[in-house]
Formats: structure tokens, sequence, C-alpha cells
């Protein structure tokens, strides 16, 4: 497999350039000639869906912002206005909420698949945890951003997540009236809310490329698991993963327009479109969807210092996979066992967001603790202790020899060995 | 697996759908007699993919809110002229301006310091019968919300699996599904204000519509049943205005993005062809 010939600058002032800054190679290696390993499936594709994420929500972010006004009086107003009187003012935003929503659940999906195919292992537990970290600061942009519009589930959801920090023992009182500007969430908070909300996706930005750099010290994880060892492993980024990614994209975006074009409120809260009020608590405090899990775990604890800790440890622990999970094999098509855990987390996940949307009476609070105990199991329990019991199947000696179908191992895919000729 | 392993799994599976089940049954159970009766959806206009708004629905849906609801309710964010938006109301231009110089429109200061009231212009935007909040809650009990936004701003609860369907079927419309069944809520003649919809049944609206309570002048039934549907879809129109528009670029992107997926799939197809991977 020959690859990609290295960048050469042709013209005189593209070496002029390239010598005092290898920009264009450093481009021309990161997205054209880099070997991929070959086997890469569509799961591979959402870490490109994901940059384009970024790059819309700040596009639509900065046109928004300059239409919007952070005043605790006309935000609401503001936020109308767009919707009313801008030209496409209600595209950009119904582009920019959904995008939202769009940009979390792409970045669920190349998490499960980073954890199902084990790519937070050596050598990529420092690319894993810059990933860990661009989740974080989403977690964050979404939760400013959502209070920016301030209707009724702005306000008091910014209401009990900046509380949260009132249940440090000592400081917590005097951290939430820092993080409000005052001694409840009003103007001040809004105000420093959308700076923080402009700030965050930069900061995404930066930490996406050490993301990326990282990427490209240790290369692509696969499906099989095993490192690319030969050029015969692997296949040039450019044309064949530009075209795959693209494709992949351009489906992507089906999706979204759909959401975007006719169900742009499906995702929101009929509840946002009532101005803040801050005398009139609303029926249900309800987050957005993609904090749900969460927020059933921190709901599920009666301590409230204890939920809190809780509730920041179940997104700590994904720092800490790569030291949890002991197994020497990367690919849970290796490994029968954690293949049923892995659903099973997925499922427990699922089944908190579920038990997050609604009222913690009754049952939910017992589906809630138990739901919360097999979450915390999945990465205390069956991490570390599963490879002591699991016997994991053979793996290939390389991705050539699985793919190529020589001495065939049993668990391979047999499509793919069948095909005709080998380029 | 052997027998052990994968006993562990089916008690773990079955343990995760009873204690999923368990919740939704107890809740369904403890919540009984507090549960609003379901929603009826109606057909409208502007549902699904090639939904528009429907003109003559909205300019009777309008003379509901002039002729009833404006007395106690705002309009906030909606001017004049915005009834003339063909994709609206598409009232003539003629129309909206004599309809502004019915109401007078508190302006100022002049050159005198003093605030003065004039005709209204298609510019304006609705008044509000009440001075302040204040005033319509001394006078009604609570405060009528703000239409602008009111039937984007109401729903009802959608147990799974409905609100996954939703999501397939496109249905938005929970607001002005809501209006409507609590437009025709006022089921105890004795009181007027409870209401069979309305969460926990006493609402301090008295029931504002009843048969033949608003001339229509096309000939439509003049009913409780219409003019709820019909208010109901102006009010959607009123939060919703530039849904045609959106509808509509909708499909075109839509289309778009099937043939432009469908050439980069064969586009990657020719370049795999034969590459096994
Ligand atoms: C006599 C004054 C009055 C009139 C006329 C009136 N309303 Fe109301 N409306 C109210 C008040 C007051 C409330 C607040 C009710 C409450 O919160 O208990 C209200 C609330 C509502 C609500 C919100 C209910 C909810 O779920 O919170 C809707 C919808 C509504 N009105 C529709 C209408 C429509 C449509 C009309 C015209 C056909 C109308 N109203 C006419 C006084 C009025
Ligand atoms: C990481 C990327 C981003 C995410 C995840 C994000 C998320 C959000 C969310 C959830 C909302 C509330 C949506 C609503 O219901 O209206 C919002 C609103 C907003 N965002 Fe962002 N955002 C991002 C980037 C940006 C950037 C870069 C800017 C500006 C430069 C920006 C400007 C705004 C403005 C002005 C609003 C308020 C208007 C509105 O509510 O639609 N955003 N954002």
């Amino acid at each position: 497999m020959s690859g990609q010939p290295i960048y050469v600058p042709k013209s005189g002032l593209a070496k002029w350039f390239e010598t005092r800054l290898p920009l264009f190679g450093f481009l021309h290696h990161s997205f054209v000639a880099i070997p991929n390993p070959r086997n890469l499936n569509y799961w591979w594709t959402f870490g490109g869906i994901l940059a384009f994420m970024l790059g819309f929500q700040i596009a639509t972010g900065v046109v928004l912002a300059m239409h919007y006004t952070p005043d605790s009086k006309l935000a609401f107003l503001s936020v109308e206005h767009i919707m009313r009187d801008v030209n496409y003012g209600w595209l950009l935003r119904y582009a920019h909420a959904n995008g939202a929503s769009m940009f979390f659940a792409v970045v669920y999906i190349h998490m499960l698949r980073g954890l199902y195919y084990g790519s937070y292992k050596a050598p990529r537990e420092v690319l894993w945890i810059l990933g860990v970290i661009i989740y974080l600061l989403m977690m964050a942009t979404g939760f400013l951003g959502y209070t920016l519009p301030w209707g009724q589930m702005s306000f008091w959801g910014a209401t009990v997540i900046t509380s949260l920090f009132g249940a440090i023992p000592l400081v917590g009182s005097t951290i939430t009236t820092w993080l409000w500007g005052g001694y409840a969430v009003d103007n001040a908070t809004l105000n420093r809310f959308y700076a923080l909300h402009y700030l965050l996706p930069f900061m995404i930005l930066g930490v996406v490329f050490l993301h990326i750099w990282a990427l490209h010290v240790v290369g692509s994880n696969n499906p099989l698991g095993v490192e690319k060892k030969t050029e015969k492993d692997t296949l040039p980024f450019h044309p064949y993963f530009t075209a795959k990614d693209g494709f992949a994209l351009v489906v992507f975006l089906i999706v979204f327009a759909w959401f975007v074009f006719y169900i742009p409120s499906y995702l929101g809260d009929a509840d946002n479109y009532i101005q803040a009020n801050p005398l009139q608590t609303p029926a249900e405090i309800v987050p957005e969807w993609y904090y749900l899990p969460y927020y059933a775990i921190l709901r599920s604890i009666p301590s409230k210092i204890l939920g809190v800790t809780a509730l920041f440890s179940a997104i700590l622990l994904f720092a800490f996979l790569p030291w949890l999970d002991r197994s020497p094999v990367r690919s849970a098509s290796f490994r029968p066992l954690y293949r049923i855990f892995f659903w099973l987390f997925v499922a427990t996940v699922v089944g908190l967001g579920y038990i997050g949307a609604n009222r913690p009476e009754g049952a939910y609070v017992i589906a809630g603790r138990i739901l919360t105990i097999c979450y915390f199991s999945f990465f205390l329990i069956v991490l570390p202790l599963l490879p002591l019991i699991e016997k994991t199947k053979p793996l290939p000696a390389s991705i050539a020899d699985a793919v190529l179908g020589r001495p065939a191992r049993p668990s391979l895919n047999p499509g793919h060995s069948s095909a005709s000729e080998v380029r | 697996m052997t027998f052990r392993k994968s006993y562990l799994v089916l008690a773990l599976v079955g343990g995760l759908a009873l204690s999923l089940g368990a919740a939704r049954a107890d809740t369904s159970q403890s919540s009984a007699p507090e549960m609003q009766p379901q929603v009826a959806r109606q057909s409208w206009s502007f549902a699904g993919p090639f939904g528009k708004f429907d003109p003559e629905q909205l300019q009777r849906g309008f003379k509901v809110y002039h002729d009833v609801c404006s007395a106690c309710h705002s309009l906030n964010l909606v001017s004049f002229r915005d009834l003339a938006d063909p994709t609206g109301p598409a009232f003539s231009e003629a129309q909206v301006k004599a309809l502004a110089a019915t109401y007078k429109i508190e302006d100022g200061p002049n050159d005198s310091g003093q605030m003065f009231q004039r005709p209204g212009r298609p510019s304006d935007h609705f008044p509000w019968t009440f001075p302040n909040p204040e005033a319509a809650k001394a006078a009604l009990g609570a405060v009528p919300p703000d239409m602008s936004d009111l039937a984007k701003a109401r729903t009802y609860p959608r147990p799974f699996p409905l609100f996954i369907f939703d999501a397939f079927t496109q249905y938005q419309e929970q607001g002005p599904d809501y209006i409507v069944a609590l437009l025709n809520g006022f089921t105890r003649p004795d009181d007027p204000h409870w209401n069979l919809y309305f969460p926990g049944h006493k609402i301090a609206m008295p029931k504002p519509l009843t048969d033949g309570q608003v001339k229509y002048t096309d000939g439509s039934p003049e009913t409780l049943a219409q003019y709820s549907r019909d208010v109901a879809a102006f009010l959607y129109w009123a939060a919703e205005p530039k849904l045609d528009e959106r509808k509509e670029m909708g499909l075109r992107v839509i289309a778009f993005l099937l043939v432009f997926a469908a050439l980069l799939y064969f586009t990657k197809r020719r370049i795999w062809e034969g590459v096994r991977h």
C-alpha cells in the first residue's frame, strides 16, 4: 500500500513560507497523507462530525451574539427579536439550539465508540483525557448557553445547578454568591454566563487542537484493537477517509436538518417560552436531555453533598478509564463478557436518563438508586475485575491478516475476506 | 459463556427491566387520581412536512382573539402589520391600517413633556387593556399570560413510547391541541372556573367562549368547537410566524442533502472499490 507523497511546496512563495512555518506540511500530513488503519468502520466518522459541529456552533453563535442582549430585562425579548425580526434569525437560533443537542448526541456516540473498542488504553491515555476535558467544557458551555434566552427553565435550571455548589462545606455559600455575582441568579449572573458562554467554545477549540495533535502522535485505534504495524495495515487519509467521513457527515446533516426544520422544539422545554420569573417556580425543573443521567444520579442520593460528589465523580470517572480497565485486550469484539457489560452500561445510562426526566417519587427513586449503583459498579467493579474471569478470543496477528484474509482467525467477519482484489 | 455467567447477566438485565417497569407502574398508580384526561389531537393545516397556515382560519382566529381574548390577554410581540404577512393571516394593507387606527396608543412625551394618545399605526404592537400585571391580577385573580408565545409555552405530557414516535411523525402541535382542549374543558356548568385540562383544575380564567359568541363572515360554523380551533391556530401563528418559510426551506434542504448524500455514497464506493477493509 503506497501512502500519499509527503507535501512538497511547489511555488516560490510556498517554499518561502514552508521554511518559516511548516503549516501546510502539517495540514497535508494531518488530513491527506496520514496512514489510517484500513479497517475503520463508520463509528470512526463521528470525530470529524464533532469538529464540524464545533465550527458550526461558533459560526451560528457569533452571529446570534450580534443580535442578542445579555440583560435580564431584555434577553428574552432579544431572542424573540431574533426569532421574529432578524433575517433568518429563526434559522440561526433553531440551528444553534438544536446544534447543541446534536453536538452532545455525537459526542456520546464518539465516547461510547471509545468505550467499546478500548480506545482509551495505552498509548492513548492523554488523547482520551483531552477528550474528557472537551466533554466537561461542552457541558459547561451548554449549561451557560441554556441560561441565555432567560426563559423560566433557563432561570430555574441555573438556580438549581449553581445551588449545588452551596453543598460544599464551609465555603459553599461564598462560592454560590461569587458565581451569581449577588445573592440570587440575576442580571449579574446572566452577564457573566454570557461572557463565559462566548469564551468556552474557544477554549474547546484549543483543547481540540491538542486532542488532534495527540491523535496524530499515537494514531487511530481500530475495530480490531490491534496496532497497525506495516503499511499494509493502512490506507492514506485522503481519499479513503475523506470520502467516508464526508458521506457520514452529510447523512448526519440530514438528521440535523430534520430537527431544525421540522421538530425544532422537540428537544426544548415549553416552559422556556415563558420569560424568567423569580417569583414563580415551574412545576418541574428539568435540565436539557444530555444532563439527565447525571441529574438522576444527583437526585438518587438523599444527602446533597454526597449527591453532588456522586454527580461529579460520575463524570470524572471517565478520565480514569485507562487505569480502571485492566484488560490487555482493547476491542470488545474479542471480549465476550465485556461486550455484555458494555451494553448493560448503555442500558443503565439510558435508564438513568429516563428517570432523570421524571419526578423523583415512588419507584423512580428506587430504580434511580439501583441504576446509580449499576453505573458506579461498571467503573469500579466490572472494569477492574472482569479480566480476572474473562477468557478473551485470540487476536489476529495484524490488521492486514484479519482484513486481507491470510491464515484467518475464527472470530473475524468473513464478509471482508471475500473481496476479490487487493490494492 | 458458562452457565453461571449467563445467569448473572440475565439477572442483571431482568433486574433493570423490573426496576424500570416497577417505576412506571408505580407512578401511574400514584398519580392516577391527579391525571388529566388525554388531550385530543386535532388535525392542523400546519402539521407535517408540507404544513402551511390557512389564512382564512387565521383571520377567523384573529377575530376571536380580537373580540374575546384581547379583553384580558396581551399580544406584546405582534405588531398590526404582522397581520398582513402573506404566510400568516394575510390581511390587506388597508385592513391593517384601518384596524390599527381603531386602537389608542400612548405616545410621547411631546415637546411640552406630555404623554398623549394617538391612533395606532401598522408598526405599533397590540396594546394591553391593563396598565400593569398587578392591575390584571387584582381584577382577575391571576395574570393572564401574554399570548405571543403561548401556543409554544404550553404542552401536555407525552409518555414513553409516544414521545419517541413524535420525533418521527413530527408532532409539534401539543400547544394548540392543549389550548383547544382547555377552551372546551369548562365542563361544569355550575363552576365557570373549573377546567378538566388545566393542571389542578381551578383556573382563574372563567369560561371565555361559548357557541354563537363571535360573528363569522365566511359562513364557518359559529360554534365553540370551531372558535377554539381557529383561535388556537392563530395563536400558533403568533408564536411561530416563520413556520411556512421554515418547512418550505426544510424540504429543499433535505432534498438537496439526500441527493448530495447519494452522490457521496457512490463516490465513496468507487474509491473503496476492491479495497478490503
Ligand atoms: C376575563 C379575562 C379573560 C379572557 C376574556 C380570556 N382569558 Fe385566558 N386567561 C385569563 C386568566 C386570568 C388566565 C390565567 C389563569 C390562571 O393562571 O389560573 C388565563 C389563562 C389562559 C391560558 C393559559 C392556561 C394555562 O395552561 O396556563 C390560555 C391558553 C388562555 N387563557 C386562553 C384564552 C383564550 C384563547 C381566550 C379567548 C378565547 C381567553 N383566554 C380569554 C383570563 C382571560
Ligand atoms: C461549544 C459550542 C456551543 C454550544 C454547545 C452552545 C450551546 C448553546 C445552548 C444550549 C444555547 C441555548 C439555546 C436556546 O434554547 O436558545 C445557546 C445559546 C446561545 N449561544 Fe451558544 N453554544 C456554543 C457556542 C457558542 C458561541 C461560540 C457563541 C458566540 C460567539 C454562542 C452564542 C450564543 C448566544 C448569543 C445564545 C443565546 C441565543 C439563543 O438562546 O439562541 N454560542 N448556546
